[in-house]
């Protein structure tokens, strides 16, 4: 040990400055050796647990597998069968309708409460914690409580309707409803990070520019229009990629409430999926449309991203 | 509400209300939770519903622990989660040290392979990784739920970055003074590297105590249900039970709560590191 410390420390410039030539074939087998044996457990097991696992489910995709008889091969069959699903295309389109309503709100609520949350006022403290705390509750949890609170029958929210004298909402029984509180109950639990990512883009607004506005006599909504919107709009395609992204894979919550119910109203493509996995043991129907969800997460990505490079706003 | 300070009186300000009914309005759920649990059971399929009982009785909670597993349970997430939080600081520490600072053959390679999972969808994965975790014999047990959260790419990422803005100096420093790399990477570079731990910790923490989909999945057996799936699972067993639920609910949430409030800068802190990661 004393030895090698010896050489190490003797060797200059020292192991920090990584450009420097290594003497020789043994020193570059020795670094090669102590590199990796920093980075490789962890790299083995994520690159064992993810690209392996994603080659597989692609030539699964092109199988037909309930997992115990022999495997056949079909070629894109799955993707054709796919195609023709009209249950397939349930699940996108619930998944879409999903989508539409919770990125929207998410991004518009969590863009309100930062600006509300960001300034120095009584009780601060507490509207945070109140706004943030959600965001630890499980998706199970969040289920639960929404069974309960929606509950026709004996939910606080009904209840609240009764009281005002509204009509009474059938909630997760009803299929027109069910989604509409399964993105209720989503944006409880998660628009703290929407407004956790736009209350410290709005911290790295400089403030001469606000405070400039204001001689100027700009109103408080003309300073936001004119200096913060912009300032902020490469988080807005961030936060609608990463929330997007969030909502197409949505299946907790429908798991936990309404299990793609009431007359598959809430049947998302995840759902879908691990539905046809996991129930009917169809893997290779089950990894072509993992596949088919892969692909529309990328387009998707990459299609804000290059419209908001277009418009010149740099996310990544 | 706006109780004046002596010297001058200040407006209130009128975002107080847009805050204060949102921030009562996301605590109702939390409200709903806790005195659902301490209602009796009846009062909760009277109709109209209380929302505050009748009575407060713990008959909820007793039901919980005498008729369910859910100690087992909570004993199962609180194993899974404390061995997915030390593997990964372990782990991802070391990688991240190793690509952020060493240099070796096919470093950049690995990192970019690395990243490049982060864009894989985890439900691409399910289904190979049930068949793979069934042939090494690995399912309905509590190594089904340990093993994916063992290390994860957003924890390398996160440490290489913590680790590229430390000086290089102070680890020259060591290397003079006599260090080999471990004796760097323990003794100088890792006590400086608390704050990105803790964002690390906590991020991996919330990601393996809340996982449902994946122990859904891989664990069919009672006994090594984690508390999510335990509690996903109420919903068939007591639906009509809604005390008892709502204690298991209690039970499940609360650690996290407690911690969340304890530690609320380091969450933040961790929510806003794991959006700037794009």
């Amino acid at each position: 040990m004393v030895d090698t410390t010896l050489r190490e420390a003797g060797r200059a410039p020292g192991p920090m400055t990584p450009d420097a030539p290594g003497p020789g074939k043994r020193r570059g087998l020795r670094s090669n050796l102590s590199g990796w044996a920093f980075v490789a457990p962890a790299t083995a097991i994520i690159l064992g647990l993810s690209i392996f696992p994603a080659m597989w489910a692609f030539v699964l995709s092109f199988q037909d597998w309930d997992g115990f008889s022999p495997a056949t091969w079909v070629g894109t069959d799955n993707y054709a069968n796919l195609i023709s699903d009209a249950n397939f295309w349930n699940a996108v389109k619930n998944t879409v309708v999903y989508t539409l309503m919770f990125v929207p709100t998410s991004v518009g609520l969590g863009l309100l409460l930062a600006v509300a949350l960001n300034r120095r006022i009584r009780f601060i403290g507490f509207y945070r914690t109140a706004i943030f705390v959600p965001f630890v509750v499980s998706a199970a949890s969040t289920g639960v409580i929404s069974n309960y609170l929606f509950s026709p029958q004996f939910g606080l929210v009904n209840n609240v309707l009764r009281v005002l004298h509204l009509p009474q909402q059938g909630w997760l029984d009803d299929p027109h409803q069910a989604m509409v509180v399964v993105v209720i109950m989503s944006l409880w639990g998660s628009v703290a990070f929407t407004t956790v990512i736009y209350l410290a883009a709005l911290q790295d607004v400089p403030a001469e520019l606000l405070e400039a506005a204001r001689m100027d006599g700009a109103s408080a909504w003309q300073s936001f229009r004119a200096i913060v919107w912009p300032q902020l709009a490469p988080v807005t395609v961030f936060v609608v990629i990463w929330q997007t992204i969030e909502a197409i894979q949505l299946f907790d919550l429908v798991y936990t409430t309404t299990r793609g119910g009431p007359l598959n109203a809430t049947t998302t493509i995840v759902y879908f999926l691990y539905d046809k996995a996991f129930h009917s043991l169809e893997f290779g129907y089950g990894s072509a449309a993992a596949y088919v969800l892969f692909a529309v997460t990328m387009v998707i990505t990459i299609g804000v991203v290059v419209y908001s490079r277009r418009r010149g706003q740099e996310a990544f | 509400m706006a109780i004046a300070a002596p010297a001058k009186r200040r407006r209130m300000s009128p975002w107080h209300f847009v805050l204060f009914p949102l921030a009562v309005l996301f605590l109702v759920p939390f409200a709903q939770m806790l005195l659902a649990s301490f209602s009796p059971a009846k009062d909760l399929v009277t109709f109209p519903p209380p929302f505050f009982p009748s009575h407060f009785t713990v008959d909820g909670f007793v039901k919980l622990f005498t008729t369910t597993d859910i100690m087992l349970w909570l004993r199962n997430t609180v194993l899974v989660s404390t061995a997915a939080v030390l593997s990964n600081i372990v782990l991802c520490s070391l990688a991240g040290y190793g690509f952020a600072r060493l240099r070796f053959a096919g470093r950049n390679f690995g990192f970019f392979l690395v990243l490049a999972t982060i864009m894989i969808p985890t439900q691409l994965l399910m289904i190979p990784t049930y068949i793979l975790f069934a042939k090494l014999g690995l399912l309905n047990g509590l190594g089904a739920a340990i093993v994916p959260w063992l290390s994860t790419a957003f924890g390398i990422f996160l440490m290489r970055q913590f680790f590229l803005s430390l000086p290089v100096e102070l680890e020259e420093a060591g290397a003079i003074d006599g260090c080999n790399r471990w004796q760097i990477f323990f003794r100088i570079v890792l006590p400086l590297a608390r704050p990105a731990i803790a964002t690390l910790a906590i991020f991996t923490l919330l990601g393996a105590w809340n996982d449902l989909v994946w122990p859904l999945i891989a664990i069919n057996n009672t006994q090594a249900f984690t508390l999510q799936l335990g509690i996903a699972n109420f919903q068939g067993a007591h639906l009509t039970d809604w005390s008892l639920v709502m204690a298991g609910n209690v039970i499940a949430t609360l650690p996290l709560i407690m911690f969340f409030l304890f530690a609320q800068r380091q969450f933040i802190a961790t929510m806003t590191f794991s959006g700037l990661k794009g």
